[in-house]
């Protein structure tokens, strides 16, 4: 579904993705794994497609087109899901309205028809059961006010209402407490299924031990130094990062 | 960074969509103001000695203030000056103004109102929202509906001139009462000059069973446009009165000079909303219309209310400054505003509330927008009088850019002479964000609908003051889609 191949990539002027190759096939569930600063979340960047980050070198392919041809919401029209690590607060505008309007964009693309309020509402409540949403959260400004673990959510329940191709989290588990973990881990893992592929870029093994990878990759500077199965995010949480550094120095 | 900018470009450079001209025979004074021009328009329309004379007084003041050069120039907008000798005063169109039903009306007005989406008919058919519309082409009312079901409750509604005609006393009582003719530069030849408006009357306790709208139309070349509204809404009763406007595209700069005058008596409460959408010029700042507008409400009696809700994104230039005297005890002013500025566009826009009973309160909600080279100001005056007692302002002015070569300016002013009042100032000015565009984009929505529906949020406050039938007029006029709540 998604091949990256020898992947150069620019954060503004910064050289940040040094020659990434990756595969990922339907049905599976990648775990990118890195300290701070080895370009996981210029990765995702590139991934959608958000201005101010260029690909230098080498090809981005998915389900075999050229995705940086793609403007972000073609993209996203087209499957590809970003859950945000900070999702973004839009004051005087209902979560309700901009999730239903993001539905249908996303349903007219592919030719479906659109929903309508009570449609989406029927939709929007089914899901929001899955992420153990309160119901007023849907009434309220986008994010605007939430807690960290309500924007996650929020970030998880529209995944879940556009059901995308390829999802991507970018370190969805970050600021979340244990229990808020185990919600938006349900929710991602309700979406699995053999003709969806996700991408989980965290920096913490213990989101893996709910979002269970079929692959884990290990990213420094700007490289993938090291991949393996699950066991191997194990491995690094026992022996930390600097034991990745020194081995693929 | 450069599609951003391409698409908001795109977005502001959008052509005026209501650009066309009617073709309809005109009667028309020639171009220049002297006691003449005036007799001549006060003859036309038969009107009494004591308005002639209001006009006369008006003229000589205007005269003197031109002579002294006592044209505003505090504003923050740049205007090549105005040749006032070389304006036309009158202009109407030759249809017979009183008229039993449309079908009297030239069918080529009624066709310039179906393409900005005002049809009579419709209305008229429509059950559940009733909309009565005294329509202006011009100067000249040429259509008044629902008259004879607001007369059942003794509401008086019409044209300003067919006012003076059946309701003199009110319109001596009332006119001038709120803004006087010395007022200010443009109050004063709006005196001297006005042709037509609209008059309302809502007697004691009535409740008004419907919006009360009026469609401007500027339509003739060269000429200015000088209307005249009063509303007068009775102890106790209640009115929501819409003001919405459209013009053609034009090529030469159009001065507008109009008045409205609003007054509230004991525990009655007037809500009086406008869209304006002007011919704002072209991309290079030619053409459009000059807006100098005076809108005041005096809130006369004890527990009166006022309430001014406005969006602007027409015009070449907007001066105006919709305020409410808070004379009654515990009365209450607002003022709600969108503004928005594209191209060359220029605005200096606010409100004053004047805090002088006690106990009175009053709201500011001011929302402005910028694009292209758009400049916009917001100039706001909160005086507490000195018998104020307890009195409480809340002013909050945001503005948004889009863009980088437009300006946004705040001008508060503060006259506070009671120890005893409150008076909040909050203001913002954020730049779109590329972050919250980004955001809109990654869930499917067009970098131009994430620009609407990000300004749509920002307005929302404003938006949703708004009647029903306006908010969606406001909606198309800020290309936005508008949240489900609010229309």
């Amino acid at each position: 579904m998604l091949e990256i191949k020898n992947l150069h990539a620019n954060a503004g002027d910064e050289p940040i993705l040094r020659g990434i190759d990756l595969e990922i096939a339907a049905g599976e569930v990648h775990a990118v794994m890195g300290p701070n600063g080895s370009g996981k979340s210029t990765l995702s960047n590139i991934l959608a497609g958000r201005p101010g980050y260029s690909v230098t070198h080498g090809e981005v392919l998915y389900a075999g087109q050229d995705l940086t041809q793609l403007e972000p919401e073609e993209r996203a029209r087209e499957g590809i899901f970003l859950a945000f690590q900070y999702p973004v607060e839009i004051p005087g505008v209902s979560n309700n309205y901009f999730l239903k309007a993001s539905v249908n964009a996303v349903r007219a693309h592919r030719g479906e028809p659109e929903l309508d309020a009570m449609e989406f509402l029927a939709l929007s409540q089914e899901k929001m059961k899955a992420v153990d949403m309160p119901a007023d959260l849907m009434n309220r400004s986008i994010n605007e006010g939430f807690s960290g673990g309500e924007k996650k959510r929020n970030e998880v329940l529209q995944m879940l209402l556009l059901e995308p191709q390829l999802s991507i989290l970018d370190e969805t588990d970050s600021g979340l407490d244990i229990d808020a973990l185990r919600v938006v881990a349900q929710g991602v893992n309700s979406l699995r299924s053999p003709d969806r592929a996700m991408l989980v870029i965290t920096h913490y093994q213990r989101l893996l031990d709910y979002i269970v990878p079929d692959r884990v990759h290990v990213l420094s500077a700007g490289r993938i130094v090291r991949s393996g199965g699950k066991d191997l995010a194990l491995e690094l949480e026992e022996k930390g990062y600097g034991w990745i550094e020194e081995a693929s120095a | 960074m450069p599609e951003k900018n391409e698409a908001l470009k795109q977005l502001a450079n959008q052509e005026y969509q209501y650009g066309f001209v009617t073709d309809v025979e005109e009667d028309r004074l020639p171009p220049g103001l002297n006691e003449q021009v005036v007799r001549q328009i006060s003859s036309k329309k038969n009107e009494p000695a004591w308005l002639l004379d209001f006009r006369l007084k008006a003229l000589r003041r205007f005269l003197e203030m031109l002579e002294e050069k006592n044209e505003p120039t505090w504003a923050q907008v740049d205007y090549p000056s105005i040749d006032y000798q070389n304006i036309i005063y009158y202009s109407a169109p030759k249809t017979p103004v009183e008229l039993e039903s449309l079908d009297e009306v030239d069918p080529e007005l009624l066709r310039t109102y179906e393409k900005l989406g005002i049809s009579l008919e419709e209305q008229k058919r429509l059950s559940g929202v009733k909309v009565a519309v005294d329509a202006v082409f011009d100067s000249v009312s040429v259509a008044t509906t629902f008259k004879s079901e607001l007369e059942k409750k003794g509401i008086i509604f019409c044209s300003f001139s067919e006012a003076v005609e059946t309701h003199p006393d009110l319109i001596r009582e009332y006119l001038g009462s709120v803004v006087p003719y010395s007022d200010n530069f443009f109050a004063c030849l709006n005196s001297a000059v006005f042709s037509d408006g609209s008059f309302a009357y809502i007697p004691k306790g009535v409740h008004c069973p419907m919006e009360l709208s009026t469609y401007f139309r500027i339509n003739a070349s060269g000429t200015g446009q000088f209307e005249r509204t009063l509303l007068v809404a009775d102890e106790g009763a209640q009115v929501s009165y819409l003001e919405g406007c459209t013009a053609p595209m034009r090529d030469e700069n159009q001065l507008h000079a109009a008045v409205v005058e609003l007054v509230a008596l004991q525990d009655a409460s007037i809500k009086y909303s406008t869209v304006q959408n002007w011919y704002p010029g072209d991309k290079n700042g030619v053409g459009g219309i000059y807006n100098f507008v005076t809108k005041r409400g005096a809130c006369r009696g004890a527990r009166s209310k006022i309430s001014w809700t406005q969006v602007e994104t027409g015009s070449a230039i907007t001066w105006k400054y919709p305020s409410c005297i808070l004379q009654g005890d515990g009365s209450i002013g607002e003022f709600y505003s969108v503004a928005m500025t594209n191209n060359c566009q220029q605005a200096d826009t606010g409100t004053k509330m004047i805090h002088l009973g006690k106990n009175t309160k009053s709201t500011i909600v001011s929302k402005g927008i910028s694009a292209g080279r758009g400049q916009q100001s917001y100039r706001g005056l909160v005086r507490i009088g000195p018998k104020a007692e307890g009195a409480r302002n809340y002013s909050q002015c945001d503005s948004l850019l889009l863009g980088d070569e437009c300006g946004a300016h705040t001008f508060p002013y503060l006259e506070v002479k009671n120890p005893d009042a409150t008076v909040e100032h909050e203001a913002t000015t954020s730049k779109i964000g590329e972050d919250q565009l980004f955001y809109c984009r990654q869930r499917g929505l067009s970098e131009e609908d994430a620009i609407s529906m990000i300004v749509n949020g920002f307005c929302k406050e404003v938006l949703r003051e708004l009647p029903m039938e306006f908010a969606v007029e406001a909606q198309n006029l800020l290309s936005v889609s508008l949240e489900g709540a609010v229309g």
